[in-house]
Parts: C-alpha cells; sequence; structure tokens
C-alpha cells in the first residue's frame, strides 16, 4: 500500500511539472498532502499515539487544506495571472522530470545497504530534485513558495524513512515546514503584494553588481 | 545558566518589542548586555561543562562567544547613534532592537550547542531574527533583500535537515540514535561512508549560506548592504562564524573517518572558488558595503582553506576567524559614517574622506591594512601561517592561484579605499557636511587595535582554547 501511494506521489511531480495554471499547481499540493497522510499513517502507526495524531494532523490541515487555502488566498488578493510562466517549454520539463526519477533510481540501486526502504529513497531524491528545478524554472515569486513548498515534501517523506526510530526528527522537520511556509506565505501577503504587483522575480533585480 | 540567559534574553526582546518608550527600551538593552558579558564569563570559568543537555561549553564554542559579545557592545552603541542620526520611528526602533537581542542570543547559543538538531534550530532563528534586521529601512529594495535572504536561507536550512537526516541512518546503522557531536565522534569510524557522504555534502551546501562561502553566499551579500551598517557588521562577522562553527564541528566527526582526504578537498574547492569569486566581484563592485561583504567571503574561503589543509592550517584558521570578526566589524561600523557624510554608498559619490572625518578616514585606512593582511595585522601572521600549512600539505598548485587572487583583491580593494579617502567627490557640495566627533569612531580603533594587539601578543589564555578547540584533529 505504502509503495502504491508513494509511486502516485511521483505521478503527481510528473504533473506538476507539466501543468499550466497556478490552481493546477495548489490542487497537486493539496493531493499530495492526503498522499503524505496515507504513507504517515501506515509507516508510522507504531509511534506513540499523541506524536502519531500530530503527524497526520499537519498532513491533513496544515499540507492538504490551510496551505492550499492560503496560496489561494494570496493569488486572489493579489491578482495574480493564473498562469505558471516557465522560461522553458512543458515538454522539456517533463523530459527533465523523468530524467531525475530514472537518475535517482539509479542512484539508489547502486547503494547496496538493507536499513532504508528503497523506493522511499527514490521518491524523496526526485521530490528534492523537482523542487529545485520547478524553483529555477518558473517566473513568478508564488511558483518559488511552490517549489519550496515541494521541497518540504521530501523532507516529511524522507524523515518518514527514519521516522520509526527517531520521531523526534519527523516532529523537528513538521515544524521548520509550518515555521517557514508561515514566514514565507506571510510576508508574501503582507508584503511583496503590495509593492510588487505581479509578483515576477524580473522586478527583484535591483540588488547585484 | 544558560537556561537563565535564553529565558533572560527572551523576556528582554519581548518587552523590547512591545514596549514604545525610548529610556525603557535603552535601559533594557544596557540589561540584556550586562546578562551577555556574565553569560560569557560564567562560561569562560565552567569549561566542559555540560547544560540542559544539550548544550556543551567547549573551547571554541568560548572563543567565539567572547568574540560576538566584544563585538556586541559597539553593536548597540553604533545603532544608538544611528537612531540618534536618522528619523526615529518607535515602532522601528522596538523591532529593531528586539530582533538583535535575538540574533545574538540565537547566534550564542549556536555556538554553544551540542547538538546537530539543536544548532540547527538556533541558525533557522538567527535567520528569521536577521531578516527583521535586513527588512528595517522598509523600502523596495530592502524588501527584494529580505526576501531573496529569506529565501535563500530557508533552503539551505531544508538542505542541511536532509543532510541530518542522512546523518541519522548512518548513525543507525552503528547502533546509536544520539546525534550530539559527542556521539558522532565516538561512532564516528563504524558510520555507513555512503551515507556520511551524503550527510556532508548536504549540510556544508546548506551551510554555506551562513558561512558566506560559494555556493549560496549571494543572500548573505544582499543582506549585509541592506540592513544598518551595526547590524550589517554583526552579520559580517559574528553570523558567519555561526555558519563557520556548524561545518567545523562536522568536519571534525569526517576528519576522523576514511572520507576525510575527500572532505578536505571538497572544502579546498568550495574555499579557493570563494576567493575566486571575491576577486572577480571586487574588481566589478561600487557599493562600499558591498565590497567589505566580498571581503568576507575571500577571508572565509582562505579560512577553510587551512581547515582543508590541516597541520598548523587548524590553529591559523582559528585565529584567522577571531581577526577577520574583529576588522570586518569596524570597517562596517566606520561605513555608517561614510554614508551619513556623502548620503551614499557608492563609490563614485565619495572621496577626500580625511577632510571631513580624520579619526574615520584613519580606520578606514587600518582596517584596509588589515583585510588585506598587511603587517602589522594580525591576520598577516594568520595568513602566514594558511599558506604555510597548504604548502605542507602539497596544495602547491593551489596555493598559487590564491595568492595570484589575493593580488588582485588587494588591487581592488586599495583601489576603492584610496579613492575614498584622497582623491575629491565629483559633484559633492560639502557646505552642510556633518561634524562627526572623533569619540565615534574609538570603538573601531579599540576593534582594529585588538587585531593587532593579539597577533603579536596573543595570551596565553587564548593560545589554550585554540589548541584545546582543535585537539580532536588526526596530526
Amino acid at each position: 500500500m505504502t509503495n502504491v501511494l508513494l509511486i502516485t506521489f511521483i505521478i503527481t511531480l510528473v504533473y506538476i511539472g507539466i501543468a499550466k495554471r497556478l490552481l493546477t499547481y495548489i490542487k497537486i499540493l493539496a493531493f499530495q498532502g492526503i498522499l503524505l497522510f496515507g504513507i504517515a499513517f501506515i509507516n508510522l502507526i507504531e509511534i506513540n499515539p499523541l506524536n502519531l495524531i500530530f503527524i497526520l494532523l499537519e498532513t491533513i490541515i496544515f499540507k492538504t487544506i490551510a496551505v492550499p487555502w492560503f496560496l489561494n488566498y494570496v493569488i486572489r488578493k493579489n491578482k495574480i495571472t493564473r498562469e505558471a510562466e516557465p522560461y522553458l517549454h512543458n515538454f522539456f520539463s517533463l523530459i527533465i522530470i523523468t530524467v531525475i526519477i530514472v537518475l535517482s533510481y539509479i542512484l539508489s540501486s547502486a547503494i547496496v545497504d538493507g536499513s532504508i526502504n528503497k523506493i522511499f529513497f527514490v521518491v524523496a531524491l526526485s521530490t528534492l530534485f523537482t523542487g529545485l528545478y520547478i524553483i529555477v524554472t518558473r517566473r513568478k515569486l508564488i511558483t518559488h513558495v511552490m517549489g519550496y513548498l515541494v521541497l518540504e515534501n521530501c523532507v516529511f517523506i524522507l524523515s518518514l524513512a527514519v521516522g520509526s526510530e527517531m520521531p523526534m526528527l519527523v516532529n523537528t522537520g513538521i515544524l521548520l515546514d509550518i515555521f517557514v511556509s508561515v514566514l514565507l506565505l506571510g510576508i508574501f501577503v503582507n508584503k511583496i503584494g503590495d509593492v510588487i504587483k505581479d509578483g515576477d522575480v524580473e522586478q527583484l533585480k535591483s540588488l547585484r553588481d | 545558566m544558560i537556561a537563565i540567559y535564553l529565558t533572560g534574553a527572551g523576556i528582554i526582546s519581548g518587552i523590547i518589542f512591545f514596549n514604545r518608550h525610548r529610556t525603557i527600551n535603552y535601559f533594557l538593552v544596557f540589561i540584556f548586555l550586562i546578562l551577555q558579558w556574565a553569560f560569557t564569563i560564567y562560561s569562560y570559568t565552567h569549561l566542559h561543562s555540560e547544560e540542559l543537555s544539550f548544550f556543551r561549553i567547549d573551547a571554541l564554542a568560548i572563543i567565539l562567544l567572547a568574540t560576538l559579545s566584544i563585538i556586541s557592545i559597539p553593536a548597540f552603541y553604533h545603532s544608538y547613534i544611528y537612531f540618534l542620526k536618522h528619523k526615529e520611528i518607535p515602532r522601528q526602533r522596538a523591532i529593531y532592537f528586539s530582533a538583535m537581542v535575538v540574533l545574538i542570543m540565537a547566534m550564542s547559543a549556536a555556538y554553544l550547542s551540542s547538538h546537530i538538531a539543536v544548532t540547527w534550530v538556533f541558525i533557522e532563528l538567527t535567520t528569521l531574527s536577521a531578516s527583521a534586521l535586513v527588512y528595517h529601512r522598509r523600502n523596495i529594495r530592502s524588501l527584494e533583500g529580505t526576501w531573496k535572504y529569506i529565501f535563500v536561507c530557508s533552503i539551505s536550512i531544508t538542505l542541511v535537515f536532509i543532510g541530518i537526516l542522512f546523518l541519522s541512518i548512518a548513525l543507525q546503522q552503528s547502533g546509536s540514535t544520539d546525534l550530539s557531536f559527542s556521539s558522532l565522534l565516538a561512532h564516528a569510524s563504524s558510520l555507513n561512508e555512503f551515507w556520511m557522504r551524503l550527510a556532508f555534502i548536504f549540510v556544508f551546501t546548506g551551510l554555506t549560506v551562513k558561512a558566506g562561502l560559494v555556493p549560496m553566499y549571494t543572500a548573505g551579500i544582499d543582506a549585509k548592504d541592506k540592513a544598518p551598517s551595526p547590524a550589517g557588521a554583526l552579520f559580517s562577522s559574528a553570523l558567519m562564524n555561526v555558519g563557520f562553527i556548524g561545518i567545523f564541528r562536522f568536519y571534525e566527526v569526517v576528519a576522523q573517518t576514511s572520507l576525510r582526504v575527500w572532505a578536505s578537498n571538497l572544502l579546498i574547492i568550495a574555499g579557493a572558488l570563494s576567493v575566486f569569486v571575491a576577486a572577480v566581484y571586487m574588481l566589478k563592485v561600487k557599493n562600499i558595503k558591498r565590497m567589505l561583504a566580498y571581503s568576507s567571503v575571500e577571508h572565509m574561503g582562505i579560512i577553510f582553506l587551512g581547515i582543508a589543509a590541516g597541520g598548523i592550517g587548524y590553529y591559523a584558521a582559528i585565529l584567522h576567524i577571531i581577526f577577520h570578526a574583529f576588522t570586518k566589524a569596524g570597517m562596517f561600523f566606520q561605513v555608517g559614517q561614510v554614508y551619513r557624510i556623502y548620503k551614499s554608498k557608492n563609490i563614485f559619490d565619495t572621496g577626500n574622506y580625511f577632510n571631513y572625518n580624520l579619526a574615520g578616514a584613519l580606520v578606514l585606512l587600518f582596517g584596509f591594512l588589515c583585510a588585506a593582511a598587511i603587517p602589522p595585522s594580525g591576520m598577516f601572521i594568520s595568513e602566514f601561517l594558511i599558506f604555510r600549512s597548504l604548502f605542507e600539505a602539497h596544495y602547491i598548485f593551489v596555493l598559487v592561484i590564491i595568492l595570484i587572487l589575493l593580488a588582485v583583491i588587494i588591487w581592488a580593494f586599495g583601489k576603492n579605499i584610496f579613492k575614498l579617502l584622497f582623491t575629491p567627490a565629483v559633484n559633492f557640495k560639502d557646505e552642510n557636511v556633518e561634524n562627526i566627533k572623533w569619540h565615534e569612531s574609538s570603538s573601531q580603533f579599540i576593534l582594529l587595535g585588538l587585531v593587532i594587539y593579539l597577533g603579536f601578543n596573543p595570551p596565553p589564555q587564548m593560545l589554550d582554547l585554540i589548541n584545546e578547540a582543535i585537539k580532536n584533529f588526526p596530526r
């Protein structure tokens, strides 16, 4: 069951690479939250119930409901246009993300070591590089934040892989997730949106040498 | 004591934030300085004691904590002058001082923490408080600097966390779940090589955002430029040391394993590239503060070359980091005065500084001599020892390239500083120039004097601490 969820997660990565509209990105992020909820539930069932409830609440309330709602609110409040505006054509994004997934698979196959479930490692690495790829190839600031949220999901998956032994790390990762997302989005809502209307990185180029 | 310190600093910062009264504000800052110094002295007298199970007072932490405490006095003093001379809005002043108190507290705790996850938490806290300081002027440029700083720091801190997760996999295989540095050192030989490699790459890349090395140095440059100069002084000295101590402690663990040569090559590449990047930008840069920030990148590069070369290099690197912190803090404080005279940080709008502020001009001149490692600067000694360690470790090729790049940097640095000091400024009307009193520069003379004095005549206590800090490295 975990494997099915993880493979669905990889498919969402491919989908986010070719999505055209910001609303699709938000929906995918919410869907990833649901998938993470399932994965966490299956994998961490043995740990301390209070801790488990905290982790599950984080995935379902924070990742699936609060953050997507907040993103939607930011987009509407700042009247950001609904196109994602990548620098590269979506066809190339599709190829690059596929290459990322294949390379992560090859890299993880090279590790001959049974201590970590291989599929977790493949998914986490692909998510990491896809997140970074989305950050560098999209023009809007809000898509940078979305790329960062994908990166956070990578941290979550990876911490689940070690989580049954060290639940403390999962909690720290979740606190990072909440803290940074609130910080980034909060600045976005209050400051950037008021000053820079379309939230385009082209407007943040005055500081350079 | 560390519990008292953390709660005390937290309470003081909270009261400053909600209080709008000027006298109470400065009184609380004064109380915090006393607390900071009491804590520093307490730590020095309680070397090797463990507190709250996540903090351990060791030699390197003491050295950096004392450096921070020395710099924090002039930092608050110059902040006071900054608010005296600029338009003072009570709310902004409250946020500024509150953030500065949290920043100093977080940096002290990051030095002292003995657990890699706790270090990570406090590094995250420095990002938050530092970005409040960067956003102080509340215009579009500072917003841009803040956004870039927060975004790049968040990504880097995530990378560090991923590194810690890999480290925990390696640790679990050797049968432990304790992520403290002492436990890592004890288990170093049995850690899985592959996971350690991944962990080191991620932790190192992430921490370079604070240490100011290639690849993540960019955000720090913007932050130092856009923050008020007293805050910039802290960013360019103590905050870089936070990144340094994180990498240093992890490298200490890796140096016990068979990965040592690989990791030191990684440090050599990052360090040499940092010096290269600094050289390229120093030739091009026109903003004085950014120039100083790139000079910090250069010095950090040299420090990590020393760490990677080993031998006498460990000792020299720690000496260098102390001197660099004092020098760069002093120069940043002085740039605040330059800005008050010319109302500009651009090198083209400034000039003939000796006519307007004699003491300040002397600070810049001596600061330049110190930062360029020209005798009598203490940095001459540490830099010389680092070069010696590179030579002894047979990195001759790297050494030659670094020396050529350093010559370029000294030329570019000197060209800009001498333009500022001696060449008359174009289109500058000097009727209403502010008369800056000499005693405002006295703190900088003390800092630069420390660099020279400690270089020639290091007190035995300091040498003992440095030797204690590097004792875990293989000879």
